[in-house]
């Protein structure tokens, strides 16, 4: 990876933290499909800085991609970029619509638990609770 | 028929079927070269006025771009998969609706999670147990794990719960699931995913791409419920566990714990889990070859405690 070099977040919801540690502080979100700049890393780790410099962080490397999320298809984005060879299309394939779509053709299928366990998260303070309590001692460290 | 007889029978079976399904979706083109059959569509919607000449250009352009393999699946895709997947897994046992016990194995199985070497996926991981003695558990892509009630009664302790959870995250960040996808499939979606760039192909897209994500979710399924992983891949699987629990401060002998009571519980009626998972005699071989000399788990008062408390009922 070379510095400055330009990734793209993948998922919903990056977290950009204090420390290369998800239970380091979170300092900030990061979108999906938003550009962020390479700085450094500690693999798996990679330091980078967002939002125009405005805030910079430490995001594990799984959050990332090499390749430019493009968000809006069919625009002239997709004709400039779509030379390029990594790339990729958010919002489009199986998407939202689709999925939609392949509910309405087998009505009995149960998304409403799908949802349903979607909404179980479980914050960081409580996962440092639930290595405190279960005295428990990971490697590199909890906190 | 024995039960590599039968397993056979079953891959071909779905073989068989997820051809027909894609074949009556493109006849013509799917063994085609995917560059020629961009140049096609981009001629055709071109001269049919359907799309600018531009947008025909950046259509061949995006088609020639991508590759034809499941690393090319995004992790947006791999949610949408990994939804109905989950929505599937749920038609096959219901919920066990006790928030205190899926509560437990969510703080658990997440805290596993951040320690796998995929802690971000798309929308996070997600822990359910269903309401069934039979003895299982499966992961969707994207991280949503199912345990039956049935496969919590083969844990002694939360170290055992933990090799579980573990084991399953192991097969969501090798992407089994996705690689049980057909390559024609994933070929077919990107182009269609190509041509959509391109944005004025028209709402048969949608149809096209719902059938091919019908014949998607198929081929995960009848490979994750129906036939099992491959035995390499269940060994995979056990790797991460143990990797995972060390990283935790779990003892990876908890999958060892746990695979002695299901050995026994495995019954003849039951075959669910026998008939998709490798013995698990040959496991804890596997696994015994990896720990060397180890040391029984002495589970920590703490963890026995709240392991009780919340899935006394479960």
């Amino acid at each position: 990876m070379a510095q400055n070099q330009k990734m793209s977040v993948q998922v919903q919801d990056g977290k950009l933290r204090a420390d290369p540690s998800f239970l380091g502080k979170i300092l900030g979100s990061v979108a999906y499909g938003e550009s962020v700049t390479f700085i450094k890393q500690q693999d798996p780790w990679v330091y980078v800085s967002a939002k125009g410099g405005q805030l910079s962080g430490w995001i594990h490397n799984s959050a990332l991609s090499e390749k430019e999320i493009v968000l809006r298809s069919g625009s002239a984005d997709v004709a400039k970029t779509a030379s390029q060879k990594e790339v990729a299309l958010a919002g489009k394939g199986f998407n939202a619509d689709v999925e939609k779509e392949f509910k309405t053709r087998n009505p009995k299928l149960n998304f409403e638990w799908v949802d349903r366990m979607e909404k179980f998260v479980v914050s960081d303070e409580e996962i440092r609770r639930f290595i405190k309590e279960g005295t428990l001692s990971p490697q590199g460290g909890a906190s | 028929m024995s039960r590599n007889t039968r397993r056979l029978f079953l891959k071909t079976a779905a073989r068989w079927t997820a051809a027909i399904g894609a074949g009556s979706l493109m006849p013509a083109v799917l063994t085609g070269c995917i560059e020629q059959v961009a140049k096609v569509g981009g001629a055709l919607g071109a001269s049919t006025g359907l799309i600018t000449q531009q947008n025909a250009d950046s259509l061949v352009k995006t088609t020639q771009a991508v590759s034809r393999t499941f690393e090319d699946i995004t992790p947006e895709q791999e949610y949408y998969i990994g939804r109905s997947i989950g929505a599937v897994i749920l038609g096959k046992y219901p919920p066990y609706n006790d928030s205190a016990a899926n509560q437990y194995v969510n703080r658990l199985g997440q805290t596993l999670s951040r320690f796998s070497d995929m802690p971000d996926t798309f929308a996070g991981y997600h822990f359910l147990i269903q309401d069934t003695p039979e003895i299982n558990a499966l992961a969707a892509p994207g991280g949503l794990i199912f345990v039956t009630r049935g496969i919590l009664g083969c844990c002694p302790h939360e170290t055992s719960v933990a090799a579980v959870l573990a084991h399953e995250i192991g097969h969501v960040q090798a992407k089994h699931g996705l690689r049980a996808i057909q390559k024609s499939r994933i070929t077919d979606a990107l182009l269609i995913i190509g041509a959509e760039g391109a944005k004025t192909l028209g709402g048969q897209n949608l149809a096209n791409l719902t059938q091919l994500f019908e014949g998607t979710i198929t081929d995960i399924t009848q490979t994750m419920i129906n036939s099992g992983y491959s035995r390499s891949y269940e060994f995979e699987a056990d790797q991460s566990a143990i990797k995972i629990m060390r990283r935790v401060g779990y003892n990876p002998e908890g999958l060892v714990d746990m695979l002695q009571t299901m050995k026994s519980k495995l019954v003849a009626n039951r075959p669910d889990f026998a008939s998709t998972h490798p013995n698990p005699v040959d496991r804890i071989a596997e696994i015994e070859t990896t720990l060397g000399s180890s040391t029984p788990v002495k589970e920590a008062k703490e963890r026995q405690a709240r392991f009780q408390a919340a899935l006394k009922t479960a």
